[in-house]
């Protein structure tokens, strides 16, 4: 007896996956914006001199790296609680995706500041421009813009990656294909379709941080 | 008084100690050229000026001022002593004008059309400018180098310090680079500078520094130095070079 194919039966529930991609999205953007600040002053300080504030963060790095996300997700939304931080499956799941785009940020940053001419830094240096100043206007763009791609597929895993967090009833894309195929059974329908739209918003985020990479680092006059 | 007085400066790497005890003093409108063999702790000894290498021990006096390792100190220090490398270090992400422009906006918080016409001024002084607008990619090594002189001077420093200025430029751009320096020599700037280049150290320096082993071996006058070395050391370095 053979599967009959129906992907009708998903247009009923059309709403529920453009709901979770949105959610998606959000978690992403923000996820994206928040974790690779948090990435940059990360990277700033394992590169620093300051001993003691590069291995805290190097601790953070290398704890977040080498465990699973579900199992930090589950931290932050079961775990926390306990210590009476009580947060909605939205906050937790952003919070989760912050942290961890945090800590692989922070290494793919690094590299790129590593890659800045020691000899630019002693020019600003020269120049009487302290710390912040030279990391701001010397150091960051350049930085930046050599691991762009790099960040740009971290930003992108940190994306795909938002579909565990279906796992604590956040109502992403994921949450939604589970929901639907609860419902009608049409696992391969709905996981299939979802597949493609998870492609699709691959495809985009991608064009997205290439256009964003372009208009960062483009040859802009600054006077 | 001296504008800079360096007393019995140390500086080892490790085991390897490469100032073994350097007093020089400099004085306002003097050009002074450092030379002696490569490791002999000429470029050391013009990064402890300026504070981009700490010393072990000694003094380094500017304007009358101890310096002592605080970091407000130093950038105090850096305003007064400005310093050009062998390898240029533009901001390869600033046009010409914008690497000038930087620093006297963000360290003396100068307006924009202040600093902009500072900038101009000094990329003019330089020969470039209707260069403003290029990035450092885009100009020849002799052009960037002449940038990065256009960029400490734009802040306006009582000495400026030349580490082998043209040491990493083709032979035919060496000129228009010396011939900036020297301007600036004789427009009564106090000059610091690594040179290779004897005859232009000779033309142009009041001082001659040589450097052998971590020590100043010998110095003076750079027309008696040359014609009448007194140690057998910078005898064979001048006559190695002639
Ligand atoms: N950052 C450093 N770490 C270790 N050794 C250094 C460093 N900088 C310079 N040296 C050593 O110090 C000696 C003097 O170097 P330098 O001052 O650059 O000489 P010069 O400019 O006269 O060629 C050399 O032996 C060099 O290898
Ligand atoms: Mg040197």
């Amino acid at each position: 007896m053979a599967y009959k194919f129906d992907f009708g039966a998903i247009v009923p529930h059309w709403e529920l996956l453009v709901d979770g991609m949105i959610l998606t999205a959000e978690l992403t953007v923000i996820g994206a914006v928040v974790g690779v600040g948090l990435g940059i002053m990360g990277a700033w300080a394992r590169a620093s001199r300051a001993p003691v504030i590069s291995q805290i963060v190097g601790v953070y790095v290398e704890l977040i790296r080498n465990t699973p996300f579900l199992v930090q997700l589950f931290f932050i939304f079961f775990g926390l609680p306990a210590l009476g931080v009580k947060l909605t499956e939205f906050q937790a799941a952003v919070l989760a995706m912050i942290v961890n785009l945090g800590a692989y940020s922070t290494e793919i940053i690094r590299a790129g500041i590593l890659a800045i001419p020691q000899g630019q830094i002693e020019a600003a240096q020269s120049l009487a421009m302290n710390r912040v100043q030279i990391f701001r206007y010397v150091v960051l763009l350049p930085a930046l813009k050599k691991i762009w791609p790099a960040l740009s597929s971290q930003i992108v895993i940190v994306m795909l990656g938002s579909s565990v967090c279906s796992q604590i009833a956040a109502e992403e894309l994921t949450f939604g294909a589970n929901y639907i195929q609860a419902i009608n059974f049409r696992a391969f329908e709905v996981y299939f379709v979802v597949t493609g739209l998870y492609l699709v918003m691959s495809i985009l985020l991608r064009m997205g941080l290439k256009v964003l990479g372009n208009y960062l680092f483009e040859r802009r006059r600054h006077v | 008084m001296s504008l800079v007085e360096l007393h019995a400066i140390h500086k080892s790497f490790g085991a390897l100690e490469v100032l073994k005890g350097i007093d020089l003093s400099i004085d306002e409108g003097q050009v002074i050229a450092l030379i002696g063999k490569s490791g002999s702790g000429k470029s050391t000894l013009l990064r402890t000026i300026n504070g981009l290498e700490a010393i072990d021990d000694g003094v380094i006096m500017v304007d009358g001022k101890k310096i002592s390792e605080r970091d407000t100190d130093l950038l105090a220090l850096r305003l007064q002593v400005g310093m050009v490398f062998q390898q240029f270090n533009l901001f390869p992400h600033y046009t010409a004008l914008e690497n000038v422009m930087l620093s006297p906006q963000v360290v003396k918080k100068q307006s924009k059309a202040e600093a902009r016409e500072i900038a101009e001024e000094m990329l003019a002084k330089v020969g470039l400018a209707d260069k403003m607008m290029h990035y450092p990619d885009q100009l020849s090594g002799g052009q960037q180098q002449r940038v990065a002189i256009a960029r400490a001077l734009a802040m306006k420093p009582k000495v400026l310090l030349c580490d082998e200025v043209t040491s990493a430029l083709d032979p035919e751009l060496v000129n228009e680079v010396l011939a900036v320096v020297r301007q600036l020599a004789e427009e009564g700037m106090t000059l610091v500078m690594v040179t290779h280049e004897m005859r232009f150290a000779r033309e142009v320096c009041d001082k001659l520094v040589f450097m052998h082993q971590g020590r100043i071996h010998e110095t003076g006058d750079p027309e008696e130095v040359f014609s009448n070395p007194k140690t057998p050391e910078l005898s064979s370095f001048v006559g190695g070079l002639a």
